[in-house]
């Protein structure tokens, strides 16, 4: 064990001298832990992987909302005398320890009955009994171990979830059936015309049909379901043929056994509904720890604490908040309305709403908006409006966020069945009047069997195959996608239109440059020494940036609010701060943030932040702009103007000052004129371009931290790849259609059986699973090569 | 030959019992989660191997 790191979460423990139990912490809480752990027998956590913990942050006061009982029904997902079982949501959850201790709760509280964590979804279910821990201390139990659970608004109104499982009942019945209809119809396949074979033939005739009744009124239904409002709505989907096809078979082989003329096609119909399912399963891929569909409430907490008249504190529902309340917000807390500040020191972090990480000062008289998050100690506030008519929740109200994109466009499937499924109406009744003057006994043979063999289960699984795996290729290379659609959509692209803050320009960094004379050996000293003091943000990066040096003990120190900093040590002075506040006059209207300094009251220079652009960001614009039209649209001033136009290509449009719904006009403006829109954007200012845009991908540092509603979520440690993940797309589409290809000569194969009216159960029994492997193995090799291409 | 009658009986006795079982586990939640309990099974063994070998420790202080 390494005596330098935290034996609880592996942080750097050598400037703190706290060892218990001969090991070493980084601070009290994560020996609090440790403690904990090991007094409940519980160190195995330690075990399984090196330093999986986190500190528990303070939490005095926050949860007091579970105190009222309207939110607790709420969140219990059941509620009984003494068996309450509630599903939280645990960020912290990464590795197997943690599914270790959460799973073993009940060591650590006697009431606590069960536990169950689900890794993907990231959650843990307690089974407890509320009359001996009521869920407010369960909730800081999981705190005090460092596994602090997020209430948000979101789990308000979704308490009681279902889960839709319909597609694996489906796919299991489809495959019982399938198998048990295979195995009966074996014998028929070799047509052994032994005597006691003949003697089953019917039993096993009418329980292959006994099987095949839940499967096609059940598994298929969706299919039944889906072509019945093509029709309605005059569009010729995949569905059509599908059903078409599946309904044909199942009347076809009815007829067949009920006046013994053969044996039916059950096999080939329970067969094709399954791998159709199959597909569909194969390309239900989703990221359980990601939510695409997020909105302002995945962000507001349940519950906030109102100051009643009387100046108690009591906690209250955040719908329940009306205009003219009284709000305490606490440390770190979120505000949920607009209101007005009263008393305290707002420092205000609206990185939620604007992506922009700086932090805002106010004094009490001035406006907040909701979305921002305190920093500074407690706050008094006067609520102006309810939640739903706080500026953040309005944009919601837009209606981009009602329609449902992936009903906009016709997908590549849909696209071809069209044709498709004309083609084969015509084979079907051409073939079936040819044989209607030749030979009139086979019209009706040849007429259903046109319609059984033309079944398009080929056609109808080359596109989730392909996409299915493409969406897990490019997860796995941390760009995740919220459905197969969005790949075709973004094969589609000509446009790209990017955020700037915090998508192009990363959001920790940023760098500083010192203009202005340059500073002695003591004045840098001094400064330094002086900033140590400071908690405001630009004071903590300009002092992560200097070199180290002795720290002095200053004689004195003041910090004026929103101006700077005053120092004094010896003889010397230091001011530190905006440029009046240092006696710097001559102030050129510069848009960056700066910092001023001026010496003994003589003005020495500013040191000026500048965004810091994600690594490789000049060569993916340059790869793209051959393709594509690059929009940047910012919500900042022209600050970094000069910046971009050295850095990009000459063709990239700038543009700044976009308010939130500017960047949403500006994207519905190009899409009139023929535009197939990316957007790509981070804060929830984005959120209606992410909405509006064809593709809109939100950029995020940390994929398990929030992320407004988008169509995909895009690492952003990968946003060099963009190029290539784009590329990659296109070559998904293209795959696509060369199944189509593949399956169209399966389909010709098939269709001359058909024609020349020899089709036979068996034929179709081997055509039909061959045809459908065979792509599904084409389309599994040749993504395989994206993959290759894309490492 | 109706031996024939008493064996497809059993076999699909036997399919629908499992085809039940398929049906019964998915309403228990089986198949929402199939990560965790890949790692949740590997738990109880290091559990009572790291259990021992800390009662031999205790024992040696």
């Amino acid at each position: 064990m390494d005596k330098h790191t935290c034996f609880h979460c592996g942080l750097d423990a050598s400037t703190q001298d706290i060892i218990y139990d001969e090991k070493s912490f980084c601070c009290q809480g994560c020996k609090t832990v440790y403690q904990i752990f090991s007094e409940n027998d519980l160190t195995c956590y330690y075990d399984l992987q090196t330093a999986p913990g986190a500190t528990p942050k303070d939490i005095e006061g926050k949860y007091n909302f579970l105190e009222n009982a309207k939110i607790i029904e709420q969140l219990l997902e059941f509620n009984d005398d003494s068996t309450q079982i509630v599903s939280l949501y645990i960020p912290h959850i990464h590795c197997s320890s943690c599914i270790w201790i959460l799973e073993n709760l009940n060591k650590l509280h006697p009431s606590i009955s069960a536990s169950t964590v689900n890794f993907g979804k990231k959650t843990v279910r307690v089974t407890f009994n509320a009359e001996t821990l009521s869920l407010k201390n369960l909730v800081t139990l999981l705190s005090s171990i460092g596994y602090e659970p997020f209430i948000s608004l979101d789990d308000y109104s979704v308490g009681k979830k279902h889960i839709d499982r319909s597609l694996i009942y489906k796919l299991g019945i489809a495959g019982f059936a399938f198998g048990n209809v295979m195995f009966l119809s074996f014998p028929e396949y070799f047509e052994v015309g032994e005597f006691w074979l003949e003697q089953f033939k019917p039993l096993f005739r009418w329980l292959m049909f006994a099987f095949s009744v839940p499967v096609i009124f059940y598994s298929a239904q969706d299919y039944f379901i889906s072509a019945y409002k093509g029709l309605r709505s005059k569009i010729l989907n995949i569905d059509i043929p599908i059903a078409l096809g599946a309904a044909v078979l199942f009347i076809r082989s009815t007829v067949e056994i009920m006046f013994d003329l053969g044996s039916g096609f059950f096999d080939s119909l329970t067969g094709l509904i399954f791998f159709l399912l199959l597909g569909k399963f194969f390309q239900q891929k989703t990221y359980a720890f990601l939510s695409f569909e997020r909105d302002y409430k995945s962000y507001f907490p349940i519950g906030i604490t109102k100051i009643t008249s009387e100046g108690n504190e009591e906690s209250i529902q955040v719908y329940d908040i009306e205009k003219g309340d009284r709000l305490l917000i606490r440390n770190e807390e979120l505000i949920p309305v607009d209101c007005i500040l009263i008393k305290g020191n707002a420092r205000i972090d609206y990185s939620f709403v604007t992506g922009e990480s700086k932090t805002i000062s106010k004094q009490s008289g001035d406006k907040l908006f909701a979305g921002g998050k305190q920093l500074n100690g407690t706050i008094e506030v006067d609520v102006l409006k309810s939640v739903e008519q706080s500026y953040l929740t309005q944009l919601w109200s837009n209606d981009v966020f009602k329609k449902d994109k992936s009903l906009a466009f016709t997908n590549i499937t849909n696209q071809i069945s069209k044709r498709f499924t004309i083609y084969i109406l015509t084979i079907a009744f051409v073939s079936t009047t040819f044989w209607l003057i030749v030979d009139s006994s086979k019209a009706i043979n040849v007429f259903t069997s046109v319609l059984i063999i033309a079944c398009p289960c080929a056609l109808a699984l080359a596109a989730p195959f392909t996409f299915g795996n493409v969406l897990r290729i490019l997860g796995k290379k941390k760009f995740y996608l919220k459905n197969a659609g969005v790949i075709e959509q973004l094969a589609k692209i000509n446009t790209i239109i990017f955020d700037k803050t915090g998508t192009i320009t990363a959001n920790k960094e940023t760098t500083i440059h010192y203009e202005g004379i340059s500073l002695s050996q003591d004045e840098e000293v001094l400064l330094k020494s002086t900033l140590r003091g400071s908690n405001h943000p630009l004071s903590r990066s300009l002092y992560s940036l200097l070199d180290e040096h002795n720290i002095l003990t200053l004689d004195k120190y003041e910090e004026y609010l929103g101006k700077g900093i005053e120092a004094q040590y010896k003889h010397d002075s230091i001011k530190i701060g905006s440029a009046p506040f240092v006696g710097f006059t001559s102030e050129t209207a510069t848009l960056n943030t700066s910092v001023h300094i001026s010496s003994n009251n003589t003005y020495k220079g500013k040191f000026t932040f500048y965004n810091a652009y994600r690594k490789g960001l000049s060569q993916l614009f340059n790869k793209l702009k051959q393709d594509y039209d690059l929009v940047i649209l910012s919500g900042d001033n022209e600050g970094e103007k000069d910046n971009l136009t050295k850095l990009l290509p000459t063709k990239t449009k700038l543009l700044f000052n976009q308010k939130p719904e500017d960047k949403l006009e500006y994207i519905k403006y190009h899409q009139s004129e023929g535009a197939k829109v990316l957007m790509i954007g981070d804060g929830l200012n984005d959120a209606g371009a992410l909405a509006q845009s064809d593709v809109g991908i939100a950029i995020s540092e940390n994929v398990n931290v929030f992320s407004p509603a988008c169509d995909a979520i895009l690492d952003a440690s990968k946003f060099n790849e963009l190029y290539h993940y784009i590329k990659a797309s296109k070559s998904a589409i293209k795959i696509v259609k060369w199944s189509f290809m593949l399956s169209f000569l399966y389909n010709c194969v098939g269709l001359y059986f058909a024609v020349t009216g020899q089709l036979e159960p068996v034929i179709a029994a081997i055509l039909m699973p061959l045809s459908s492997i065979s792509i599904v193995a084409f389309t599994t090799v040749a993504t395989n090569t994206i993959d290759r291409k894309l490492d | 030959m109706s031996v024939i009658y008493v064996l497809l009986t059993i076999s699909i006795i036997v399919a629908v019992g499992f085809f039940i079982a398929f049906i019964v586990a998915i309403r228990n939640g089986q198949f929402d989660d199939s990560y965790t309990p890949s790692v949740r099974m590997l738990f109880e063994d290091e559990l009572i191997k790291e259990k021992s070998e800390k009662s031999i420790l205790t024992k040696k202080d």
